[in-house]
């Protein structure tokens, strides 16, 4: 940016000539004024007769100056610019609401420790208080007095069952041949591959057909759900429910929880019918298992309390993908980036959670014998 | 500037649109429309809700092409353009939208800076600078470091506006800037288009119903009509006021009171 300056007594004039456009290479306001300063100048005209065509660049220089120099005391005198220039930094430099100063401190360390703490401790109180309102509406939901609209239950439970049938085919019906496969390495070197047939049986039935539609629908479902909740949050939907009195827990949780729950030991039982399936692929084909040996074996191991030991695992998981969904959804933030935050949450912790349930469930089974 | 001033011939054609027809598959909004705005107008799109103003905007700004007819901005056919030309005459437009549209994961300072580092070669240094005047400019001087979500919805707008004055657009296109804001805040942002108009010299093709602004600040317009699909007025909104070309476009300019006088 190019100017000439003439200082005569205690005045400058900056004169202006040419175009200004995308300079980006102002002389610094702040020397520019330090140095006025030390030739004791206090005044500063324009000559600007010959200002070409100008663009922000410009402005942001004769700005700076002009903020700075009333900072200093020195007279800055817009009124020898071009009219319109005079009024754009005017305009800049009228200030008609300070912001409240954003302070970012740091806490010392023992401090920050309380507050963590605090925060987990609120945090799980707050998960807790969401627990008992699921309860409670349940129980509402149970005698047919919950605020929630039939619709939107019939729409979750559309979501989660025949919609999720074909991935919860394709994926237990290649977990029960991996299963088969990895049995029949070790079964083999025993002459034993036939009871790969009871191994995908007994493995499908009490826990993988169920873990694994946990983990599909925490990813299909429980993704969702946070996502669905979350933009409303966002459009301000959920206080719009909070101050219509509907409760949150009847109007969103309760379909969506109760749909999973419903539809979580339907999908259990397709998922373990696929999986025998996959299993007899690989016992057929591969291992070359007759079919009616095959069906011998498995009928052999199926056992009632191991089905439904799976059905009640995926109840749970039901009950914890729809739950951790809702809530991350309805505890989202007010922003794009909030809804994305809120859905990571709900999957992986519906899929920790679902491992915590499985691990207390399983001690349980094991102490009561089944 | 007065409006005297405004109405001197010789001011160029900054955006010309002929025979241009607005629609969804087969739901037409608009057919046949023609118009131009001129270099320094302060361009009002007006008409009854549903009519396709925004829609008009949307072909105006190169989100939808126009079914039928042709846009050109500054003198280049925007909509026979290629993507690389179109992006070039969309850096010389500024688009306030309707919330602001700003970026909920980005500061203030960072959603006006966008722009900037990608389409200008300033130095960081003065990319901070030219921040902190639009945001002055708007304002909003010492709001660099604040979230989206932590200023009120007329803050927004302002900040909408800051962005879109980020690379000293020729055009400044305004979906309702005055839609949700307090009497005072909508004045106060007219205000600021004004200045805005005379002292950078932008041309401003604002949609809106607010009748206050429309004659304050709107120096030519168009009236959209859903019925008949066509523009029903053009001109100065206080010569339309005071010559109304038809019943509609009267009804609309008094709120429909007065039908007999
Ligand atoms: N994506 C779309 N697909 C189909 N029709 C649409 C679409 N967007 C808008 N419309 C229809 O086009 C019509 C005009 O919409 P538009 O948003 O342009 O109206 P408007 O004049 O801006 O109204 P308002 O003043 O209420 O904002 C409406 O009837 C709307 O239903
Ligand atoms: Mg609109």
């Amino acid at each position: 940016m190019q100017f000439e300056q003439t200082a005569e007594n205690n005045k400058v004039t900056i004169t202006l000539r040419g175009d200004y456009i995308a300079c980006n290479n102002a002389p610094s306001p702040a020397h520019f004024i330090a140095d006025l300063k030390e030739k004791n100048i206090n005044k500063v005209v324009f000559s600007a007769k010959e200002l070409g065509a100008w663009d922000s660049s410009l402005v942001v220089f004769l700005f700076y100056l002009a903020k700075l120099g009333n900072a200093a005391d020195i007279d800055i005198n817009l009124k020898t610019l071009p009219k319109n220039l005079e009024r754009l930094i005017n305009l800049a430099l009228k200030v008609d609401r300070k912001p409240q100063s954003k302070h970012l401190s740091r806490l010392p360390f023992l401090e920050s420790l309380g507050e963590h703490t605090l925060v987990i401790i609120e945090a799980s109180l707050k998960s807790i208080r969401f627990v008992k309102g699921i309860l409670k509406s349940f129980v509402r939901f149970c005698k047919s007095k919950a605020i929630m609209r039939k619709v939107d239950f019939l729409f979750a439970l559309e979501d989660c069952t025949y919609k999720a049938v074909g991935i919860v085919s394709l994926v237990s019906f290649m977990v029960g041949l991996i299963l088969a496969f990895v049995g029949a390495i070790q079964l083999k070197a025993f002459g034993a591959q036939i009871y790969v047939a009871s191994l995908v049986a007994i493995g499908m039935l009490r826990i993988m057909g169920a873990i694994m539609m946990g983990i599909i629908m925490a990813g299909r479902t429980g993704a969702s759900y946070a996502a669905t909740i979350g933009t409303m949050q966002v459009n301000e939907e959920i206080d719009a429910l909070k101050t219509m009195g509907i409760p949150i827990s009847d109007f969103l949780v309760i379909p969506r929880i109760t749909s999973l729950i419903i539809a979580m030991p339907f999908l259990t039982i397709l998922a373990d019918i696929m999986g025998i399936l996959g299993g007899a692929a690989v016992g057929i084909t591969i291992l070359g298992i007759s079919p009616q040996e095959y069906w011998q074996y498995t009928r052999d191991a199926l056992a009632f309390n191991d089905f439904f030991v799976g059905l009640f695992y995926s109840i749970v998981y039901g009950f914890i993908i729809a739950a951790c969904g809702c809530y991350y959804g309805i505890n989202c933030g007010r922003d794009a980036d909030s809804v994305g935050i809120a859905t990571t949450r709900a999957v992986v912790s519906a899929i920790v959670w679902m491992i915590v349930a499985t691990g207390i469930l399983t001690v349980i089974f094991e102490v009561l014998g089944i | 500037m007065t409006k005297d001033e405004h109405e001197q011939s010789g001011k160029s054609i900054k955006i010309k649109a002929t025979d241009i027809s607005v629609a969804y598959g087969d739901f037409v909004l608009l057919e046949n429309a023609s118009f131009e705005v001129k270099e320094r107008d302060i361009f009002i799109i007006m008409g009854g809700s549903g009519c396709g103003k925004s829609s008009l905007l949307r072909c105006l700004t190169g989100l939808m092409p126009p079914a039928t007819g042709s846009i050109e901005i500054s003198g280049v056919d925007f909509t026979a353009a290629d993507p690389l030309s179109r992006n070039k005459i969309m850096q010389k437009c500024g688009i306030l939208y309707q919330g602001g549209a700003l970026f909920s994961s980005m500061t203030l300072a960072e959603n006006i800076a966008l722009p900037l580092e990608q389409y200008s070669h300033y130095s960081k240094k003065m990319i901070a600078e030219l921040v902190s005047l639009k945001l002055a400019l708007v304002g909003l001087a010492g709001f660099e470091d604040f979230y989206p979500s932590e200023i009120s919805g007329g803050m927004k707008k302002r900040a909408g506006l800051a962005r879109a004055l980020a690379l000293d657009p020729d055009i400044l296109y305004c979906d309702e800037p005055s839609a949700g804001l307090d009497p005072i805040s909508s004045k106060l942002l007219d205000d600021l288009i004004m200045e805005l108009n005379q002292s950078l010299g932008t041309t401003f093709v604002i949609v809106t119903h607010e009748l206050a602004s429309i004659f304050t600040i709107g120096t030519n317009s168009i009236f959209l009509d859903a019925e008949t699909k066509r523009i029903m007025g053009k001109g100065n909104p206080q010569d339309l006021l005071k010559n109304p070309p038809n019943d509609a476009v009267f009804n609309f300019l008094t709120r429909g009171k007065d039908e007999n006088a």
